[in-house]
Formats: structure tokens, sequence, C-alpha cells
């Protein structure tokens, strides 16, 4: 009996020294294996942007001897206006519904975060349901509306919804955040004299800075990316955003010019990675903590 | 003097509360009673809505192909796409869990495709990628299979859309990981004691207390799913095609809408959707009960 236990142990110690080391390779493998392919196209795509037109069809590597910028000088003044004027309006836009989101969502999670009113439960009832709301149902109307303003070829459809409050995500994300912050800061705020003004200005946003930072970037990265919208209400060249001037780029120049297509779309991309490499433990925490995408 | 505290603080509740508040009615609530009455109009912008009662939900369920062809584009796309996400976001998920080197750098590098999957950057990329001389038929090519264009071809257009919903995964899985690392290690190592290996472990331990944040991630990526836009109208040019093989339910709305300018008719479209999904929303609540683990507090 003792020896059939002793006998066993070694062999049982070695199978569990030696597995960990083998399979921890091979998840590593997995692993790299999986992101060459998920990265791959977009690290290729970057690559032929530097390429001459001729190479980017005929080649699946990365290098080449002729690396030139003359996709990026070509890309950057075709379509019918250049990416200069579509860059500057991105930027406005994502701009200003950044700080709409974050003026707007703020001030409604305070209110139900800290104060007491007629009806809160049934407006935070409403307010999740919203959350869920597809954007269908108001998409039709919403454009009726705008129409009627005469808000057509102008920024208002695209920004004043978010000084609203329509993103009700990010106002239940800053809700929870600032229940999980001590009343006791608001108590000693309210004994030295502040309002309520003062206390959400001076002491509440102050420590909300993580999730307004969240807020802002997830603004950003959704302003950037937006399509519908500014295909629906912009149709002036002038106005368009990145997004609108890459894909007329597509219909204009179709499949002969890839290479400067290419270049645009990594310029397009390339402020979501900036934002992703400095603030990327915020995006991370963020889409954990609250399951925000 | 509580009364009229309580009254004061009201009133600034509803002075912090008033831009969302504006919201709600003009952008949210009015439009949607609006777009009820006009799902049983016709109206085109131009002159005014004309009451035509269930017409529109009829031409939509018995005279228009295009209309069903989109549901049967939409119901594929979502069924398909949302499982094999779910999936893989798990094994990924799984793989990372425990105590991996670089966990940091690869959650990051997961994560990045997320991030880009809506761009028209990235559906621009997909249209060269899966075209007939695109970088998917070049590695094919290496092991001497040739193969068509995969956007240009109605078997396997929808496919290519299919592949940018699963790259931009990572969102899924950060929640699962994030999940998956509240599993106290105490109930793997009790089951592990008695005997239990690791895929009997998966299911039996790690699985159920899973579940609240599967349920999150089926209901949020089956809601996002049905609404796929950006994806199919760049990569078909706007028309749902080939042969309507990617005429997703937003695009066929917006094409009804906005092209057309049938304001009723996208706007019975864009009911229909909102009730299809407060109908799946509604049912994974009331099954969820059934499966879905709360803890101990019940």
């Amino acid at each position: 009996m003792t020896a059939v236990t002793v006998g066993a142990r070694p062999l049982f110690g070695r199978r569990k020294t030696r597995n960990p080391l083998v399979i921890g390779l091979l998840r590593h493998a997995l692993l790299i294996g999986v992101l060459i392919v998920m990265l791959y196209p977009v690290i290729w795509m970057v690559a032929a942007s530097f390429r001459p037109s001729a190479e980017v069809m005929n080649s699946l590597g990365l290098f080449s001897k002729n690396y030139t910028l003359d996709n990026y000088r070509h890309g950057w003044s075709a379509g019918q206006l250049n990416f200069s004027r579509y860059f500057v309006n991105s930027v406005a836009i994502t701009a200003l519904s950044i700080v709409g989101n974050l003026v707007s969502c703020s001030l409604t999670a305070y209110a139900f975060a800290r104060l007491e009113f007629p009806f809160k439960r049934i407006l935070f009832g409403v307010l999740l349901a919203t959350m869920l709301l597809p954007y269908h149902v108001t998409l039709v109307p919403q454009y009726i509306l705008f129409n009627e303003l005469a808000w057509m070829n102008t920024y208002l459809p695209l920004v004043v919804p978010k000084w609203l409050g329509v993103e009700a995500f990010f106002i239940f994300l800053m809700v929870q955040f600032i229940r999980t912050l001590p009343r006791e800061l608001d108590d000693a705020a309210r004994i030295d004299g502040c309002g309520h003004w003062r206390t959400f200005s001076r002491i509440i946003m102050p420590l909300a800075l993580p999730a307004l930072g969240t807020t802002a970037l997830f603004t950003f990265i959704a302003s950037w990316n937006d399509f519908l919208g500014p295909l629906l209400y912009l149709n002036r060249p002038e106005l368009w955003t990145v997004s609108l001037g890459l894909n007329s780029f597509l219909d204009v120049t179709g499949e002969s010019a890839y290479g400067s297509l290419f270049a645009m779309s990594t310029l397009a991309l390339a402020p979501i990675v900036g934002f992703f490499l400095v603030a990327q433990k915020l995006l991370i925490e963020g889409v954990a903590t609250t399951g925000l995408k | 003097m509580k009364n009229t505290r309580t009254g004061r603080e009201g009133l600034t509740a509803y002075l912090f509360l008033s831009p969302w508040l504006a919201g709600i009615v003009l952008l949210t609530l009015g439009p949607m009673l609006y777009s009820a009455y006009l799902a049983f109009t016709s109206y085109d912008l131009l002159s005014a809505p004309r009451w035509i009662g269930l017409d529109n939900f009829r031409r939509m369920f018995t005279a228009d192909p295009r209309y069903l062809s989109s549901v049967k584009v939409t119901l594929i796309y979502v069924v398909v796409s949302v499982p094999l996400l779910l999936i893989v976001s798990m094994v990924l998920a799984l793989l990372l869990n425990k105590g991996i080197k670089f966990l940091s750098g690869y959650r990051a590098l997961f994560y990045l495709p997320s991030l880009m999957g809506a761009s028209v950057a990235i559906a621009v990329l997909w249209r060269q990628m899966f075209g007939s001389t695109g970088l998917v038929n070049q590695v094919l090519g290496l092991f001497g299979i040739t193969h068509g264009s995969w956007v240009g071809s109605p078997g396997t257009a929808l496919w290519t859309i299919v592949t940018l919903n699963l790259w931009a995964f990572g969102a899924t899985m950060i929640i699962f990981l994030a999940g998956l690392r509240q599993v106290p290690a105490e109930l793997h190592e009790a089951a592990a004691v008695d005997g239990a290996g690791p895929i009997r472990r998966f299911f039996s331990v790690t699985l159920p207390l899973m579940t609240p944040l599967i349920f999150f991630n089926l209901l949020l990526d089956t809601i996002h799913a049905f609404q796929v836009f950006t994806g199919a109208f760049v990569v078909s040019r706007g028309s749902g095609g080939p042969a309507d093989s990617t005429l997703f339910y937003t695009l066929y709305l917006y094409q009804q809408g906005f092209a057309e300018l049938k304001m009723g008719y996208a706007s019975a479209m864009a009911w229909v959707l909102v009730i299809v999904l407060a109908a799946f929303t509604g049912f994974l609540f009331l099954t969820a009960k059934r499966w879905v683990y709360y803890g101990d507090e019940r």
C-alpha cells in the first residue's frame, strides 16, 4: 500500500511540473498566432500605404525598396476637396460631441446619484430603457425634425443630441461612479455652505475624473467613427467628415487607387490608435467595469 | 419644513436634469410617438403624411421580397455571428486567464480592433482584403487555391461582414476576462480535489458563475448585431449587394427612408425592429431565472 503511493508519487509530480511549461508555451503560441491573423491586415495596409501603387496589389509582404509618400500626397488632395478639410470637420464635431456629453451626462448623473426628486424611480427606469432602445426608431422622425428646423448641412443634428444627454450609457456609468463616492464629502461641503451646484462642480466632478475620462474617450471613438449620422445630415463636401471623405474617395477612385485609399485610411485610424496608446488602461478598465463597447 | 426642503431639492434636481429631460422629450419620446404615427402613413417629406392604415406592414410581409430578404440576411447574421463572437471571446478569455505573462499586452492588442471595427477605414480594408486580388486570395494562392472575389459573390459576401464583426471581439473578451478573475480559486481547487478535470471544472464551476456576464454580452451583442450598418454599407457600396446578400435590415431601412424618401415605410420597419428586439429582450429576461446564476443572495 505504502509502496504503491511512494512509487506513484514521482510520476504524478513529473506530470505536474512538465505540463505547465508545455501548456504555457502552447498557449502563447496560440495567442500570438491569433494576434498575427488579426492584426496583420492592418499592418499590411499601413505598409502598403507607403509603397508605390503598382506594388500594393501584388505583394503579401511588408517591405519594399521603394517606400514613398506619393500615396499620401495624392490621397490628401484627391476627392472633391482635400482631406485637411475633412480632418478639421471631424475634429470639430468630435470635440463638440465630447464636451456636450460630458456636460449633459454629468449634470444628469449628479441628480440621479445625489438628489431626491419626484418621479425619480420612473425617470431612472426611462433612462435604463433608452439604453436598450435601437436608434432606428428615432432615426426617421429626428431626420424630419432636423429637416423642419433647417439643420440640414449643419453640425447641429450631430452635436445637439449629445448636449441633451441622449447617450444614456454614459449617464448610467457616471451614476454608478458617483454612487461610490462617500456621502460625507457632500455633507462636509454643505456644512461649509456649498449649494448643490458648488458640490457638483467643486467636489463631485474633480473626483469623478476617471468616469469623465472614460466618457470622453468613448465619445471620441464613437464620433470619430460615426458614419450614418454624417451620411444623413451632411451633403455638402465642405462639411464632410473623414469617414464620409473616405467613403466618397472609394466611389471616385474605385479599385484603382488602393495605395492612396490605404494612406487616407491609415490617417483616419491614426488618432484612434494614438488615443489607444495613451489611454489603453482607462479604455480597458472602462470596458471591464461597465461593459461599454 | 422637511417638505419645503425636499421641494427645493426637487427643483434643483430638475434643473440638473433639464438638458436630459429636453432630450428625452424632444429627441426620444416625441420622435418615437411621431414615428409610431408615421408607420401608418405614406409620407415623402414633400406632401403631408397620408393615413394608410396597416398597408405598410401588409406590404412588408406580403409584397416586398427585398424586405423579407433583409430580414433573412439579418437573422442569419445574428444567429451566426453572436454565438461565434461569444465563443471566441470566452475561449480567448480562458486562455488569458490563468496568470499568463504579458497579460496586459495581450489584452490591449486583442482589444484594439474593437475600437476600429466600426470605422469606414477598416471597411475599406475589408473590401480590398476580400476582393478578387485581395490579401485573402493572395494568401490562398500560396497554397494553390484560387477563389473569386469574396465580397463580389452572393454566397460569401455576408461572411465577410461576419468576420468583420468577429474581428472586433476584444471588448466582449475583456468583459469575460474581468468576470473570470472573480471566480474564486477555492471552488476550482475543491472541484479538482473531488476529481474534476479542467473541462468538467469549466462546465460545472466557471460557466455557471459566468452566466450573468454571458447574459449581458448576449443581450448587448445581439442588439448590436441587429443594427450593423457601416461595414455593410461601405463593403457593398450602399447597395446591400451582390444580389441583396448583404442587405442588412438597417441598410434597407436607410435605402427606403432616405434614398427613396418612404418615411412611413421606414418608420414601420423601425417599429417592427423595436418590437422584435423588445420581445427578444423580454424573452431573455424571462428565461434568465432558469439559467443565470445570481450568487448566494437568493
